[in-house]
């Protein structure tokens, strides 16, 4: 048996289990609605649900991307640059113990209700395992390596582009996988206190409702989500990064 | 003699590399570690010296200091009559590490030192192709290191090296990771490639028949601190087949260095 249809068995055995064990006990919808209901739910009105989902997506994706080009942009610097490593590591450091969902209402006094303080927030949550896993990357580069390319004369720029960069692709990866689910955790919590649009929005509004069910097909979207943003960075990195050795052995060429 | 006298005369009779009581010392939290003193030494222009010793020697601290990468202390350290102040022009590196890169393929890693020196990567192409094809890797050119031997992973390291045609190459214990057969191996292609357009070679090794075999001069350095001790000269015919470790000349050189390493103590005989 494959490793993927294994994972697809036991997780068929779970909703089945769900299923049987709401309508076996008799427990109320209101509580813990069965799976056939909720697949019926959103089933009977795709468009809604597709484009709360869209929205929901949008802001993540937009903010994900925003995190990765900051956080990278500040790992650069940090690690260039000693007195950006100790001004905005030790601020990033700061800001990050602080509950960030905290922040989220100020965003929206300085921002208004728009898609911006959703962003913003989704950038917020994501930035840190960027930068911090960017900074490793760069970091983590063989001395000697340094060395072979200063020995060539290689110019400053040459040895971030040709060396430091790919070099920290792998760790960069690392990051961007932790961080693109708290991008999506971001762009629910804007939409929680600043919602018009999206599936945080239809959560909040199904509560208001008692709509336990809507509550659950809302999950499930984002669910879906978050795991499909998660497996597309993995492919990403598949394709660039087939010389790493976690992706050797896919590609079967692997020797020694 | 005035530094200006010392730079002429060192045009005037080609020597490549000079070093005049140079001396290195690391601070530490102990105190001062000295780890080269009194270092005086003529490598001239197409030269091929061995430096040999036992680790600890600072054959590799004289060679990183040759290379710019590191400052002496005391003392002068001249290439080509110009005091040594960062990476002289013209010069490669071939590192006891292949330190190749693990998303480049061999090619790329060849033509990394072209974009390194703002060389254009087209025309330096098949000249890399050329090369690697010398060092028995022509079928290899588009596989990742981690797909090739060691061996082989350390010839592209060489070509590296060679592809913008330094006229000083400076080795620092290349092949000591490698069996004693791929090392043979690559020590008969390296004095071949040397015969072919003579460089001037600075290798480091703490292997006795290695240094022979390679060498027109085996400087031997001691430890503690780190000093040349005899500068041997080497007057076995060249070309040198590897059969020549079989000869009683070849013997005779291995029993007077393994002598003079016994005398101080650092090698029994």
């Amino acid at each position: 048996m494959s490793g993927r249809g294994g994972t697809l068995l036991v997780l068929t055995a779970l909703v089945l289990l769900w299923e049987f064990a709401v309508r076996g006990l008799g427990v109320q919808p209101i509580l813990l609605p069965a799976p056939s209901r909720i697949i019926a739910e959103i089933v009977s009105s795709p468009w809604f649900w597709l484009r709360q989902s869209g929205d929901t997506l949008i802001t993540t994706v937009a903010g994900f991307a925003l995190a990765v080009v900051l956080g990278v942009s500040l790992a650069i610097g940090i690690v260039y640059s000693r007195l950006l490593e100790r001004v905005i590591y030790t601020l990033l450091v700061a800001l990050n113990s602080l509950p960030k969902v905290a922040l989220a209402p100020l965003f929206v006094i300085w921002m208004g209700t728009g898609v911006e303080p959703k962003i913003a927030i989704a950038v917020m949550l994501a930035i840190f395992s960027i930068v911090v896993d960017m900074v490793l990357g760069l970091r983590s580069i063989d001395p000697d390596i340094l060395a072979m390319a200063y020995v060539s004369r290689a110019r400053p720029i040459a040895v971030l582009w040709k060396i430091r960069l790919p070099n920290a692709l792998p760790t960069l990866f690392a990051g961007m996988k932790v961080g693109i689910s708290f991008a999506l955790v971001g762009a629910i919590v804007g939409e929680f206190v600043a919602g018009s649009d999206g599936l945080g929005t239809a959560i909040l509004i199904a509560e208001g409702q008692f709509d336990t069910t809507r509550v659950f097909a809302a999950l499930v979207m984002l669910g879906l989500m978050g795991t499909a943003l998660f497996y597309a960075l993995e492919f990403a990195e598949g394709l660039l990064l087939p010389w790493h050795p976690s992706h050797r052995a896919r590609h079967g060429n692997s020797r020694g | 003699m005035s530094e200006t006298a010392t730079a002429a005369a060192a045009r005037a009779s080609n020597v490549c590399i000079e070093l005049r009581g140079a001396g290195k010392v690391y601070p530490s939290r102990r105190g001062e570690v000295v780890a080269l003193q009194d270092v005086s030494l003529d490598i001239e222009d197409g030269e091929f010296v061995s430096l040999l010793g036992p680790s600890g020697c600072g054959k590799s601290t004289l060679l990183k200091c040759i290379a710019g990468l590191e400052d002496i202390s005391n003392g002068d350290l001249l290439v080509r009559g110009e005091r040594v102040d960062g990476p002289p022009l013209g010069l490669g590196m071939v590192f006891q590490r292949d330190l190749l890169l693990d998303w480049r393929t061999v090619l790329d890693n060849t033509l990394i030192m072209a974009e390194f020196q703002g060389l254009d990567r087209r025309e330096q192409k098949p000249r890399a192709i050329a090369l690697l094809e010398r060092f028995g890797l022509g079928g290899f050119i588009d596989r990742h290191p981690w797909e090739l031997s060691g061996g082989m992973r350390q010839r592209a390291a060489i070509c590296r090296a060679l592809l913008t045609e330094p006229n000083i190459l400076l080795m620092d214990e290349p092949f000591g990771a490698l069996d004693a057969m791929t090392r043979d191996d690559l020590n008969v292609e390296l004095t071949r490639i040397w015969q072919t357009a003579k460089r001037t070679v600075l290798f480091v090794t703490h292997s006795i028949a290695e240094a022979i075999f390679l060498s027109d001069r085996v400087v031997v350095m001691t430890p503690g601190p780190g000093r040349v001790r005899e500068v041997v000269r080497i007057e076995l015919p060249r070309p040198r087949p590897l059969a020549v470790q079989g000869t009683p000349e070849f013997a005779a050189y291995v029993t007077y260095l393994r002598g003079l390493f016994a005398e101080l103590g650092v090698a029994r005989n």
